[in-house]
Order: C-alpha cells, then structure tokens, then sequence
C-alpha cells in the first residue's frame, strides 16, 4: 500500500534582486511608490525578478515501512520537498496525498524555549510535533530514560550542555507514533553510543510498519537505514530506487562536478597582467572498483598559469580549506627563475589523508618567495565521501585529516582460566 | 459569522464522512491532500485538533514572562498602582479636572486602567505573536491562527491580577458594585475582540514590514490620551466633537467597563458602545480575511 503519493509537485520562488536580505521596511515601498508619483527621476535600480524552481515536476510513491533516503547537494531541494510533505509550505504546483499521521522531525529542539525546564520542554515541544497531552504522559519516563537527563528535568533547558539538549529532541520525536516520521539531519550531532541508540530506535520503528523518511548528508547513515533512496538534483528527482544502486550513481554523478576549469580566452582567465591561469585540474587517481572520490583516493592537484614577465623567480602556494573557510594545510613548491611562457604545477595528495568533507583550493603565484602576484579564491571545490570498511559505527568521523598512521595492538599477557 | 464559515462547515461535514468511510477500513488513518490553495479546507478543523498546542503555547508565554526577576508577578501589581497613582496625582491634584460625581477619583482611573492595559498588552502580543514564533512558523505546520490566539493568555494574566487590585480598591472605599457587574464579561469580551480586530491585521504586516515593531508603542501611547483613561467621557460629552470621539472603539469599551464595576453615577453613553460593536466587527472580518490570504506564505516572508 502506497502511503505517500507525490504528482508533479513543483515549488517556485520569485527572487527580488533589489532586495537585501535584512527584510524590506515600509519606507522602501513608499519611497519608491511615492518618486514615481511625483514623477521624479526613478531611482528603481533594476527591480528585476527571477523566477527559481526549488523544486521542478516531481513524482514518486513511498510503500508503507519503507525507509527511504533523500540524497543530493545543497540547494537540491531536499529541505523543499521535505517541507512540502510536512505542510509548511505550500506547493506552486502539484498534489501530494499522505495516509497516516506525518511527523516531521525537521531539527531536534525545535521549538525548545531555553527558559523552560526539561520537563516543559516535553510537554511543548511534543505538542508541537502533534502528541496530545495524555501520549506524552504515557510515555515522559520513557523519554526521559532514552534522553539519559533524569536529574535535569526541572532545570532549563538553557542550563543544559548541548549533547544534553539534542538527546531530549531526539528522544521526544523518536516516541512519537505516527505512521509516517520525517527526519532531516539529526544523527549529525550527539555521540556515537546515542547515535547507535538512535538508529536502532528508528530499524525498530519502521519494522512495526512506520514509514521513516530520512534526509542527511551522511551516506553511511542513508545506507545504514534506508532500503529506498530518492536522488535530487537542482529541484528535480533524477533517480529513485534501491539505495545502494542510487548512491553509487549519486556518487559517481557528483565527484565529477568542478575537478576541471579551463579558461580559453585570456579575457575570462583569472589574473592580471603578469601572470593569468589557464587551466586548473583535480585528477583523482581512483582505485580499481571506484568512480568517486572518497577517503581512500589519492589525488593530484594541477595548475597551469601564463607567466608575462621576462625574468622571475617564481613559486605556486597552496590553500586546501574547509567548507566553512578554515585552512586545512598550506604547501608551495620551490621557487625558480622563469621566462615568458606556460607553466604547470603540481601536487599530489596520498589517499587516506582528507577526511570526508567538503574542500575548497585557493592557489598564489608568488614572485622572490615574499611578492604574492595574483590568488585564485575557491578555484576547485571537491567533496570527499566516507568510506569505511568493516566499522559498524556510523558517525561523523571526527576531525580534517583521517590518516592511517601505524596504530597496533597486541595482546601482551593472556589470562590463562 | 465570516463569509467563509458556512463553506468550512459544509466541508467539516464531509470530510467526517470520509473520515467515517477510513476509520472502518484502517483504524486511526485519515488522508491528507495537499495542494496548492487546499488548506483553507481543514483550517476550522486543524484549528481544534491543535488546541491543546493552543493552551501549551500560551502556558508558555505564561511562565515564561516572570523568569529570573526577583518581584516576579508581582510586576503585574506594581504597574497598573502606579500609574494609577501617577494618574491621581496629575490629573486629580494637580490639573484638578472632576470625575463621576460619587465615584472615588482612583478608582474611576484603575477601571480605566486596567482594561486598557488588557487591551494594550494584547493587541502587542498579538501584533508581535506570529514574528515571536518564526522559528517555529519555519518549522512546523499548524494552523497560524494559534499564534495570536495564545498571545492572549499573558495579557489575560496581567487582566486578572489588576482586576483584583480593583476589587482592594473597591473594599477599601466600601464601594459595593450592583446588577451591572453581570455585564462585565461581555466587556471582557468586546475588548478581547478589539484587540484581534486590529492585532491580527498587524501581525499580518509584521510578517513583511518590521516596521510595525515601532509603531505600535507609538500608537499605544496616542491611545491613553485619546481613551477616557485618565479622566472621564463626562468631560468631553458637551464638545462639538464628541461625535467624533466615539468613533473610537475603545472609548464605549472603558466606559461601559468601567459603568458595569462602578454603576450608574460612572458615565456611560450607550450610543459609543454601538460604534464599537459595529467597528469591531467589521474589522474582525476584514483582518481574519486578510490574515487567513496572506497565511500560507508567512513561511517565505518571515
């Protein structure tokens, strides 16, 4: 039986370009309102208006009991299609039909007031989710018992560590019993034993017939739970299936984006009249039975840039950085003497060193080893995808760099019984 | 009452009988449809379902209003005596200005007060209830409606406590009230009403425009000295302009509150009450049409 039906949902935004993001104050419309009016020069700076399909023609149907994954990149319209199925926003276009009772679980806490206790915050925060007040009875010493926070309950919630905080969420929407639960990201944070915990929760809760959709960045986990896996891409579902299929297709489809930027014309190449790149490149050397970068790949980062001067001692420097910005490591070559010409770098980073994550690839060429002439900000950007063998634990790895440095253990003195 | 409520019912009623058609084939299942422009159908319905999320919403507002100060709700008595006092002292001693022959000066400015105040502190919470929540709003669905309806609770609260003083006020000065204290809930009512007459077309705008956040105390301000507050409508009754005055709907409020507390000899013209009926009702219906229109896409604006 099909407890979700979705046809031709699709959702689109009208993008202001004028507007800035802090919000439009009346004096903005009236201003502009009242100049044209009188007629006064129409300070108007282009009001035009994009039209944006965050989501585009989508159909699917979920069984009931299915576990099924939602996958694809920011901006995909994962989070879109989630809030259509949890009423929050309204489609353009498109019905979807839902048997059973839906809960979304769309950030654990939500709706948490910090000056609140624990045991407020059940009440709150499971009448939000769609419990009545005698569910939420029945069940507050089991809720209380999963979250582990028995001595917090009449403190507020503000006064709790954030571990803390996520477990109460987490364990609020896990005894919920609706037939359809929605999860967005939440295995992202707590520990490992509560993320074990909560995994196991949900396996249980969709053998008893629970339909669970699940939303993450984290294909270990996708993989780990789910049997069915929607693929988005730039609002449109591209593949639906078994999940292992449509990972491996996922994968394979999103580490071949950005590796290569070929500039043709030295209008449109990034750099100045000195020097201007040409070509940069990521050349992932994949291991036989893989087609995607993961944490196993090792990889050569190339660089070709046009040197415009006659004589200069130059060098490349490099900036692998974290999606949030942060330097991960920076390498340069030797700096040597150059004439006018084409010149290429390289560097080659071993497999089993970056951690699973987004990266991006600042390059500098630098003149004397102290002149920066140009620097090319995000010029690649990679994803490394999670890659363990024969580990049951599906967390985030902690940490940038995953390296197997040589880590041995041995038994050193056997218990004879 | 509002132009779309017969529509709803006649839905309520078959969506029971669908309902009636599934619970027999699975126990506790009902299907939802989404579609654009298709919420409108449950509203009335979902509303009720989510009343208990009401009530939790409006506990919190409760308890949370007090947090971590050392006087607690005794906040809710300091305020109203001392404006009270500051009122007696400006306008009774120092501008000398009469009141209702046979009713204690004080007393006459707490009634104002304290059903002002009520009005005042709801009508900001409302204006201010569904930007309060837009953490939830982005969240999770539940008809908005909830939002200003709980609003109202902590204002209620604030009602309550000030109504007590009154009746302090009123053993103090042996003041004993008659028949016309039956006619205090309707007040009660109309004021409640008043404030989601305007609130909501508010809270509507707040949602795009923040500029309503400055406007409101603004207005409020304005209020207490259009309002027969500090004084009494007797006054101003002989002015070419009362006419005018009472087009304030407020004005028939305080007084006919003020007349069902403290009787006969407080001034009350029945002819402002009508004004407020008719006013109120009209915006009523005009801010929950506006409302109920701009709902769906508060999610995008907020």
């Amino acid at each position: 039986m099909s407890v979700i039906t979705v046809e031709n949902i699709s959702k689109q935004y009208i993008i202001d370009h004028k507007k800035g993001k802090g919000g439009t104050t009346l004096r903005d419309v009236l201003t502009n309102n009242i100049q044209s009016i009188f007629g006064g020069r129409k300070q108007q700076q282009e009001l035009t208006h994009e039209e944006f399909w965050a989501l585009r023609d989508v159909n699917f149907s979920i069984e009931q009991g299915d576990r099924v994954g939602i996958v694809g990149h920011n901006g995909a319209g994962k989070s879109t299609m989630l809030k259509i199925l949890s009423k929050i926003i309204e489609p353009t276009t498109g019905t979807v039909k839902i048997k059973g009772r839906v809960a979304s679980l769309l950030e654990v806490g939500t709706g948490f007031h910090p000056e609140l206790t624990g045991r407020e915050n059940i009440f709150l925060n499971g009448a939000l989710l769609g419990m009545t007040r005698s569910e939420i009875k029945r069940q507050f010493d089991e809720i209380v018992a999963f979250a582990g926070v028995e001595k917090f309950l009449d403190t507020p919630v503000k006064r709790y560590s954030s571990g803390m905080y996520v477990r109460l969420g987490f364990a609020i929407s896990a005894h919920l019993d609706p037939e359809i639960m929605i999860v967005d990201e939440v295995l992202a944070v707590g520990d490992a034993e509560f993320q074990k915990k909560s995994i196991g929760k949900m396996r249980d809760n969709s053998a008893s017939g629970r339909t669970i959709i699940f939303v993450s960045h984290n294909l270990t986990a996708v993989q780990a739970l789910c049997n069915k896996t929607l693929y988005f891409e730039k609002g449109m579902l591209i593949e639906q299936g078994e999940t292992n299929e449509v990972i491996a297709s996922y994968l394979s489809k999103v580490s071949r984006t950005q590796l290569v930027r070929q500039w043709d014309t030295p209008e449109e190449a990034p750099g100045n009249d000195l020097v201007r790149f040409r070509r940069v490149e990521l050349i992932p050397d994949y291991p036989e039975d893989t087609t995607h970068i993961d944490v196993r790949t090792p990889m050569k980062l190339r660089f070709e840039f046009w040197n415009m001067m006659d004589h200069a001692n130059l060098n490349l420097s490099m900036h692998l950085n974290s999606l949030t910005g942060e330097c991960i490591f920076n390498v340069g070559t030797r700096s040597q003497p150059y004439g006018k010409g084409l010149i290429a770098g390289e560097c080659t980073i071993p497999g089993y060193f970056l951690n699973d994550g987004s990266y991006t690839v600042s390059v500098m060429i630098v003149k004397d080893t102290v002149t920066p002439l140009f620097m090319m900000d995000d010029g690649l950007t990679f994803d490394v995808e999670d890659y363990r063998a024969g580990i049951a634990w599906y967390g985030k790895w902690p940490g940038y760099v995953r390296p197997q440095f040589p880590f041995e253990m041995e038994m050193m003195e056997p218990v004879i019984s | 009452m509002y132009s779309f409520s017969g529509g709803s019912q006649l839905y309520n009623y078959t969506t029971a009988v669908a309902d009636h058609l599934q619970l027999s084939s699975v126990l506790k299942t009902y299907e939802t449809i989404i579609q654009p422009g298709r919420s409108e159908r449950h509203y009335w319905r979902d509303l009720w379902r989510n009343r208990e999320l009401m009530w939790i919403l409006a506990m919190r507002d409760v308890s949370v209003r007090y947090k971590q100060t050392a006087l607690g709700t005794a906040w809710g008595l300091i305020r109203p005596l001392s404006t009270m006092l500051v009122m007696v002292l400006v306008f009774q001693k120092i501008a000398k200005l009469p009141g209702d022959p046979g009713v204690p000066y004080p007393l006459m400015i707490l009634g104002g007060i304290t059903i002002w105040t009520f009005f005042s502190t709801a009508f900001t919470q409302i204006s201010s209830s569904v930007t309060m929540n837009a953490n939830l709003v982005t969240k999770v669905y539940f008809p908005r409606l909830i939002m200003p309806i709980s609003a109202v609770a902590v204002s209620f609260v604030d009602f309550l406590v000030s109504l007590g003083l009154f009746i302090l006020l009123a053993i103090y000065y042996q003041f004993l009230p008659d028949w016309h204290l039956l006619l205090l809930p309707f007040f009660i009512l109309l004021a409640i009403l008043a404030a989601f007459a305007f609130g909501l077309f508010f809270a509507t705008i707040n949602v795009r425009f923040r500029d309503v956040g400055q406007l409101i105390p603004f207005l409020m301000q304005i209020g207490f000295y259009a309002c027969p507050i500090a004084y009494t409508s007797r006054t101003v009754a002989n002015e070419w302009w009362y006419p005018i005055y009472i087009l304030n709907p407020m004005v028939g409020i305080i007084d006919g509150f003020r007349w069902s507390l403290l009787g006969e000899q407080s001034f009350f013209n029945p002819q402002s009450l009508v004004a407020s009926v008719v006013i109120i009702s009209v915006c009523l219906v005009l801010s929950l049409y506006f409302f109920r229109k701009r709902e769906s896409t508060f999610v995008d604006d907020i």
